[in-house]
């Protein structure tokens, strides 16, 4: 034990005290004297109470998210969510019209409500009472809104501070390849949470389910996180298996919505729920996800035959989700490998393809049947398909470029970035640029750049990619985080530039021209860029590549198809469940729907569901 | 069934008789009742009959995340709350290794002697109050209401200030706020001269209170006694010294004792320790702004909190005495086991049954509210 510091200044005056019975009988008579002072006992004024007080409940509205974290904390259930109709509500922002209502009944006021509250929406007043007849008695139970329980705001008290705030708003830093050691090579940039760290990560999460809700595919994030904070990967592989059967694919490209709308992200940053998904697909044994995969499968065979042409993400989570109830599914793939875009469109630094053969591997370990290099229409007619099979469903993707058509753009050192890229994957060869550039500033044009960038760091020793595309950076459709890659591996990006022509001398290429945008749409809201033209670039390369968007290859289909679908702006026309004007003919996926990984799971899903109900009606 | 149901019942002699005192008595404190059996008015035998404040506090903690019974701990004992929250703090902190920053020591330090004397304050207007002397309970409530001001400013409550949460405090001290500290203990303490003459040194109460209730050093330690109680018996331990936490290792006070072990003898233990309170305070403001840094080690998202498995004994001096938390943790995110220790289980039950024997029926009041026994405590 320490030695009590010795400080004579803070000895007490008249301390001890001498306390003896020798006090007088009249002793107390001494307080006659307060007949000439100011009372001990003095009534108050109505004042507020102090700056810090805990006193009724205030809610911004525009500020709050309905996140329910309030009610999760409160210790007394004090607080039900209530809808608001006149409030807006925005799944992919992460808004519900929910309010919490408080019953005074109930509160104990600790205030533990403010400290959570991810946006600082809640707040107590410094209003100290509040008394009503038993008539009103159901005034201890209110909506509270700025105004307070009285609707004259009495002053802001108990607010969210620095110091009581119980939410950690930073993410667990994720381990990444350095720009330097990653710029010739295609090794996978991410390297994955630890056990740890995941753990940790997964502990921010407030259970508010604001990210199922924003999910295309309504993803169990809440369920799967908390099972990762609990150590449990297994189960959190089966909650992702219920909705996701390519969660190896979106752990590492998803677009994520879910961090979009996370409500942690209103202050701070978004839990990282698509590096979790991933550390819990990695944490489980491959053998252990089948089997997890496997558990709803029915145990008996329906007898019917479903084609699915396309083996991307639509058509295989489709064909998982009919093989679970016992049908026999036939994907048919043009390409020599499963996978669809995630295989030739996205590079290999970003999703490892040994990792998208697991995804696929589940699948058919379920008895999907993947017949590649089967090209239909070529290799088989879809009058064929229509003939074996009870139902078909198109889910052939995006593998079309477009093209910018400007002048110039039949050179054969134009190329189309879908193309380039899904030659990298198969390995095919073609001349590569010793300077190039890019039109466009989407995750394709960003894919392409990077991927050039390292092939032309492997061979050439430097790295000589330009892109330029339409937008201005703060309305890049890139995710902004490749973005910054590509700033970090030296990529040269123009913003705001519009490709007027190609330039061709004597036949060879030698570069892009472009303008300077001043909009991209009229007053109409339609696509129609404005250009400055005094603000002219001429963009060395010997190669131009186009990634300005895709389309689907119909050729397929052929004519008489073709001639009974409904079509819309040129896209297949479909219900709301992918169905086509044809009965037994669906469509899913980016052919019908954009634009990303996670969008065809649920495509796939929503089809399958149909399909499986037709089947249904069809056998009764 | 019983078998005690068999035997024949006594009748009970004719100048022999049983009352009921309390639950609703104005010499109770709080509700809580005494079975009392008297000759005369002569006190035969006492059994202590509470249980009217029982809500099941330690059930209710195993029902709750960690995080969440720091608001209900303190209403375990209203006049002196401020030992509670710090007490199971201490026990989440310890169980999860969670260091408490240095500033949030010594303002722990700074709530709960302000708590102490707040207490304190409360207990003489009580105890006057028992002999008739409404003006110091008046002055008593009166007082302790400055003290209730101060925590409404920093802790943002009144009574329950639920400011401690485990790995310090939640908010920092506001502007100016050691100032008026220090103008309320100059205010206190001018008025002790006041409370001397009219209670400590009222021969009304002193004869009152002398040499009832009286135990001895050895029946006090046997009993379980604790805190002011104890050392009314002669005997100076104090947690705070003895078994030093937070920064009290580094504060400079005294231990005051009294001989008699009477009711007499326990009220001036009180009155010497709210000199030490202001003392020790006195100190804090002076350190305080030099002291800088965080108020709070981090913790996790209260709502994914798993408190590592283990058990845990904390024990702090409060103002009834000492007041310890057995905490036990499974792993999971609420607690496994809670108990609560509190002095006032001892006071009110064995300590009041023994001592009220003998006395007369007008002493028992004396008695209990000379062993400052907390009711709500008691039954928790």
């Amino acid at each position: 034990m320490a030695k009590p510091i010795q400080n004579s200044k803070f000895k007490i005056q008249n301390y001890p005290v001498e306390h003896s019975d020798s006090g007088s009988i009249l002793s107390p008579l001494k307080a006659l004297q307060f007949f000439a002072r100011k009372p001990v006992t003095v009534p108050l004024e109505p004042r507020p109470a102090a700056a810090n007080y805990r006193g009724f409940h205030l809610n911004d509205h525009d500020k709050c998210i309905g996140c329910s974290s309030c009610q999760k904390v409160c210790d007394n259930a004090a607080i039900t969510m209530v809808k608001v109709p006149h409030l807006p509500e925005d799944p992919l922002k992460g808004i519900r019209n929910l309010r919490p209502a408080i019953d005074y009944g109930r509160c104990c006021w600790c205030a533990l409500c403010v400290d959570i509250c991810p946006t600082s929406a809640i707040s107590l007043s410094r209003e100290y009472v509040h008394t009503c007849t038993q008539e009103e008695i159901d005034s201890y139970f209110i909506l509270p809104d700025e105004t307070g329980i009285h609707g004259d705001f009495y002053g802001l008290g108990w607010q969210k501070s620095v110091d009581s705030d119980l939410l950690d708003l930073e993410r667990q830093p994720m381990a990444e390849l350095a720009p330097e050691t990653r710029i010739d090579n295609f090794e996978e940039i991410v390297n994955g949470y630890t056990d740890q760290q995941a753990v940790i990560e997964a502990s921010r999460c407030v259970q508010c389910g604001m990210c199922h809700d924003a999910c295309p595919t309504r993803m169990d994030a809440p369920e799967y996180i908390r099972a990762i904070w609990q150590g449990k990967p297994e189960e959190a592989v089966r909650w992702i298996y219920k909705s996701n059967p390519f969660s190896h694919v979106c752990g590492r490209v998803c677009t994520h919505r879910c961090e979009d709308a996370c409500s942690i992200g209103r202050r701070g940053e978004p839990v990282a729920i698509r590096w979790l998904k991933r550390y819990a697909m990695d944490a489980v044994d491959h053998e252990r996800i089948k089997q997890i995969a496997a558990e709803e499968k029915v145990d008996y065979l329906s007898g019917h035959r479903v084609a699915i042409v396309g083996a991307g993400p639509a058509g295989l989570t489709a064909a998982y989700d009919l093989v679970r109830k016992g049908h026999e599914v036939t994907v048919f793939e043009a390409r020599e490998q499963a996978g669809g875009m995630p295989r030739y469109g996205i590079p290999a630094y970003r999703l490892p393809y040994d990792i998208l053969d697991r995804d696929i591997d589940v699948i058919t370990s379920l008895g999907v049947k993947i017949l590649t290099g089967t090209r239909v229409g070529v290799d088989i007619s879809m009058d064929k398909l229509h003939a074996d099979f009870d139902a078909v469903v198109l889910a052939i993707g995006l593998h079309l470029g477009r093209s910018t058509r400007i002048p110039g753009a039949d050179h054969k050192q134009v190329r189309k970035a879908v193309d380039l890229l899904a030659m990298i994957t198969d390995g095919k060869k073609f001349s590569l640029p010793k300077q190039a550039v890019v039109i466009g500033g989407g995750n394709v044009a960003m894919d392409i750049a990077r991927s050039l960038a390292r092939m032309q760091k492997q061979k050439f020793g430097e790295a000589k990619i330009t892109v330029t595309a339409l937008e201005d950076k703060a309305h890049f459709l890139a995710d902004p985080l490749e973005v910054k890659e590509c700033d970090e591996e030296g990529i040269e990006i123009f913003d705001a530039r519009g490709p007027q022509a190609c330039i061709v001398e004597k036949g060879k290429l030698k570069g892009l021209r472009t303008w300077k945008v001043r909009s991209i749409f009229d007053e109409q809201g339609r696509f129609s860029p404005a250009y400055d033209e005094s603000d002219e670039q001429i963009h060395e390369g010997d190669m131009v590549i186009e990634a300005i968007g895709q389309m689907p290859d119909i050729s397929l289909l052929g004519e008489a198809l073709t001639e009974e679908l409904e079509w819309s702006r040129g896209h297949i026309q479909v219900d709301e469940n992918g169905r086509t004007s044809v009965a037994w003919f669906w469509a899913a996926g980016d052919c019908v729907n954009g634009p990303d990984v996670v969008h065809a799971v649920a495509d796939g899903h929503r089809v399958a569901a149909s399909v499986e109900a037709w089947l249904a009606e069809k056998t009764n | 069934m019983r078998p005690e149901n068999y035997e024949a019942q006594r009748q009970p002699p004719s100048n022999e008789y049983e009352l009921n005192f309390g639950p609703n008595h104005p010499g109770i404190e709080g509700n809580y009742a005494l079975k009392v059996k008297l000759h005369g008015d002569v006190v035969l035998e006492a059994k202590a009959d509470g249980g009217y404040l029982h809500r099941g506090f330690e059930k209710l903690m195993e029902q709750r995340l960690w995080i969440q019974n720091i608001a209900l701990v303190p209403r375990i004992c209203v006049p002196d709350p401020s030992p509670m929250e710090l007490c199971y703090s201490m026990a989440v902190e310890q169980l999860c290794g969670l260091k408490v920053p240095k500033r949030a020591r010594w303002i722990r330090v700074m709530q709960l002697e302000l708590s102490r004397i707040a207490a304190h304050l409360f207990t003489f207007g009580g105890h006057a109050a028992t002999t008739g002397m409404y003006s110091t309970m008046y002055w008593g409530v009166a007082d302790r209401d400055l003290l209730l001001d101060l925590f409404e400013e920093f802790t943002g409550g009144r009574v329950y200030s639920i400011y401690n949460i485990p790995g310090g405090v939640r908010r920092e001290l506001p502007d100016g706020f050691l100032q008026r500290v220090t103008e309320t203990l100059d205010y206190i303490e001018s008025r002790l001269a006041d409370y001397d003459n009219l209670f400590f040194k009222n021969q009304v109460f002193v004869k009152r209170a002398k040499g009832v209730g009286v135990m001895s050093r050895e029946q006090a330690l046997a009993w379980g006694v604790t805190g002011p109680n104890l050392r009314a018996t002669g005997l100076a331990f104090d947690v705070r010294r003895d078994d030093p936490y937070l920064v009290y290792d580094q504060l400079d006070f005294d231990i005051p004792t009294e001989e008699n072990g009477d009711a007499w003898a326990r009220t001036l233990v009180r009155r010497h320790e709210l000199m030490q309170s202001i003392r020790i305070l006195r100190q804090v403001v002076e350190a305080l702004p030099d002291i800088h840094g965080p108020i709070r080690a981090p913790i996790p998202n209260p709502l994914a909190w798993n408190v590592p498995a283990g058990e845990t004994y904390t024990r702090v001096e409060s103002s009834k005495g000492e007041l310890c938390y057995y905490v036990v943790s499974d792993g999971g995110p609420k607690p496994y086991r809670v108990h609560v220790r509190g002095p006032s289980s001892m006071h009110a039950v064995q300590v009041l049954e023994k001592l009220s024997v003998g006395s007369r029926i007008e002493d028992i009041a004396q008695t209990m509210f000379s062993l400052d026994a907390c009711p709500p405590e008691v039954d928790r």
